[in-house]
């Protein structure tokens, strides 16, 4: 019985060892297939670290599909109840303190999320990869004892906010580990570093993240997600402009 | 021999008129211009301290690094224990705390949506504890509709920016902008009135806030990005400021924390003290210019002076004159002249530098274009040193042109000067 088990182990290895006729495209699509779900609930803490201090921002978030997402910030008291709201390429923002909902546009994108390494630019990007990029694997290595795929990302269009990407896929669990984020000019703006990744609802998520601004000064910001559940079912009216005010 | 030569001179109309007029005209404009000039850079030394630098200013050695981006994220926080301390140990400074920050501003419409955005400055500066920085911003006379604030959650907004967001007096708008730990932060504020700087940099989109609604907006509390320091008298004192700054920075601030202050003089900062210097090189290279201008008209008039008495000197080489005598004969009426040209040029400049010392000059036109901090009327102002630097050039010009034109003197053959006396 041990040895039946031990052979099938060895068999499903051996079907995902790294670089066996697996095409670019075919690892974003499973890259996606892991990052990407219908709808999606999530606990996450943010903490930003600036020069003066450390400050830990804890959200709840909701998702549906790639381009509907809400956010509601939970702590520390001076945020709390501060709200985002996604709706295709639409943001807004609402202030408890001041009753105003905000529209986020234009050179406002480009500003850090709650003083964080991530812009409102980055929470705008589409989750889906291979809808904005073309790829190609440049070469194996191991990353922090994981072997993987490195791969060049071009943008396919114009309005993508980074032009080009360098990612490291994990081979086995297809998922980024590490990731240095280009503007066209060629330099390097972001980079996203995962250390914890674990198997959620039979998908491999990266639970800890590291985003680092190239552009500023400081230690990058720490991104934790603390709890996550894929593909449940979020009332409509979440995503909607009137949940903000609620 | 003085009395002969002065006599001589004035006897010959040709001999005193042009340089007379020419020395008294240069001096004249130069006594105006350097009046102006000295003015001018009076006026953008107050406007700078005023709105940018006070003669002093304390920042975190953080913020001094990136001074010119007022980096406000790096301001002093509670800090109000210290500045207690510094009014103690400084107490011929006059002290002001100030955030200035950029903000976006959100005007909404019935239902609270965005109506329209755009881009401010803002100027956080003590508007309720007393009326001095209201006096050093000059907000009353900047006021052009509207009232000033007289309590929290009221601004002023500049005129431009007011008529481009469509706004009302009393309506309420939205400042978006980050706080001190860089998240987004909104407050509502309501506008109270709308002002004009009178220059362009200020006037294109600017608000004035109370210093305490922006410290809660900001997440800094006791905080403010900068702390200005002026002299009682509020004149700049450039080398009492740079002892000052020197023992406060020995006192107080600390190179290895990047958040303790540190104190800079007006001149330390950005290119102030660079454009100061223009301007004290500039009265030089003014001088030297003017110099040179009139040295080649007065060389030029010396010349056809020195032809039409070409009789004179022959004359005076026959009864046995030296050329060197001649020629110095030429520089002591120069001289004669240069001075009474110059003492003249310096009576009317300073006439007319008075008259625009007390009446000044409308420059509200040029500073809507341009965006060097002065004051919409400009008074010029006169100065011993300003006198001396334009009487100066008047006599050594005058000197100069006789010297080149009577130069000739010495190229000229006797023989030819006896021809030409005899025709």
């Amino acid at each position: 019985m041990k040895m039946r088990y031990l052979m099938l182990a060895l068999l499903l290895s051996i079907g995902s060892l790294p670089g066996q006729s697996i095409s670019a495209e075919e690892i974003l699509n499973k890259v996606d297939a892991n990052m990407i779900s219908k709808s999606g609930k999530s606990t996450t803490r943010m903490v930003v670290h600036s020069r003066r201090a450390s400050r830990t921002i804890e959200s709840i978030n909701y998702s549906l599909g790639d381009s509907k997402f809400y956010s509601e910030y939970t702590s520390p008291p001076r945020d709390k109840g501060t709200k985002m709201l996604k709706l295709d390429s639409d943001l807004w923002i609402f202030d408890p303190n001041t009753d105003r909902t905000i529209q986020i546009s234009g050179n406002m994108l480009k500003q850090s999320v709650m003083g964080s390494d991530l812009s409102y630019e980055d929470f705008m990007e589409e989750g889906s990869l291979t809808e904005d990029y073309s790829a190609k694997i440049i070469e194996s290595i191991t990353h922090e004892g994981r072997a993987c795929w490195v791969m060049e990302l071009t943008a396919l269009r114009d309005d993508v906010s980074y032009q080009k990407r360098r990612i490291y896929i994990d081979k086995e669990r297809f998922v980024s580990l590490y990731e240095e984020w280009f503007a066209k000019s060629g330099k390097l703006l972001k980079t996203v570093s995962a250390s914890e990744v674990k198997r959620i609802s039979g998908r491999w998520y990266p639970t800890k993240i590291l985003f680092k601004d190239e552009l500023k000064q400081g230690q990058g910001t720490e991104y934790y997600i603390d709890s996550i559940e894929f593909d449940i079912t979020i009332p409509p009216h979440t995503f909607s402009k009137a949940m903000l005010k609620k | 021999m003085m009395q002969f030569l002065i006599k001589g001179v004035f006897r010959d109309r040709h001999r005193w008129l042009l340089p007379i007029i020419v020395a008294l005209a240069a001096v004249s404009i130069l006594v105006f211009t350097f009046s102006f000039l000295e003015g001018y850079k009076l006026s953008f030394e107050r406007q700078t301290s005023r709105f940018v630098s006070g003669h002093l200013k304390v920042v975190s050695r953080a913020y001094a690094e990136m001074l010119d981006m007022r980096p406000y994220d790096l301001a002093l926080l509670d800090i109000e224990a210290e500045l207690a301390e510094w009014q103690k140990r400084y107490p011929q400074l006059s002290w002001a705390q100030r955030i200035n920050f950029g903000a976006l501003i959100d005007i909404p419409d019935s239902r609270g949506d965005t109506r329209v955005q755009g881009e401010v400055i803002g100027f956080a500066i003590d508007l309720f504890q007393d009326d001095t920085e209201i006096r050093r911003m000059q907000l009353t006379e900047a006021l052009q509709s509207g009232r000033l604030p007289q309590k929290s959650g009221e601004i002023l907004i500049t005129n431009i920016a007011f008529e481009k967001l469509e706004l009302e007096l009393g309506d309420t708008v939205t400042l978006l902008g980050s706080t001190v730990f860089g998240a987004m932060t909104m407050q509502n504020f309501q506008v109270s009135g709308t002002i004009e700087f009178g220059t362009k940099s200020l006037d294109q989109g600017a608000v004035v806030a109370d210093i305490q609604d922006i410290r809660q907006m900001m997440d800094m509390p006791g905080g403010a990005g900068e702390i200005l320091a002026f002299f009682a008298n509020n004149e700049f004192q450039p080398k009492e400021a740079a002892r000052i700054s020197k023992d406060f920075n020995a006192r107080y601030s600390d190179p290895e924390d990047e958040f303790s202050p540190q104190m800079l003089s007006m001149l330390e900062q950005g290119n102030i003290g660079y454009l100061m210097q223009v301007f004290g090189l500039g009265m030089l290279w003014m001088s030297l210019g003017f110099i040179f201008v009139l040295g080649i008209v007065l060389w030029n008039s010396g010349l056809i002076s020195g032809i039409r008495r070409y009789g004179e000197f022959g004359l005076r080489l026959a009864i046995g004159e030296s050329k060197r005598q001649v020629y110095f004969s030429l520089l002591v009426e120069a001289l004669f002249t240069g001075v009474v040209g110059s003492l003249l040029g310096v009576l009317l400049g300073t006439a007319v530098s008075l008259y625009f010392n007390r009446y000044g000059m409308d420059m509200s036109l040029y500073n809507q274009s341009g965006n060097v901090l002065t004051e919409n009327m400009l008074y010029a102002k006169l100065n011993p040193i300003t006198l001396l630097w334009s009487f100066i050039p008047g006599v050594l010009s005058t000197l100069v042109g006789a010297a080149l034109a009577g130069a000739a003197i010495f190229k000229r053959q006797t023989s030819q000067l006896f021809k030409e006396l005899e025709t």
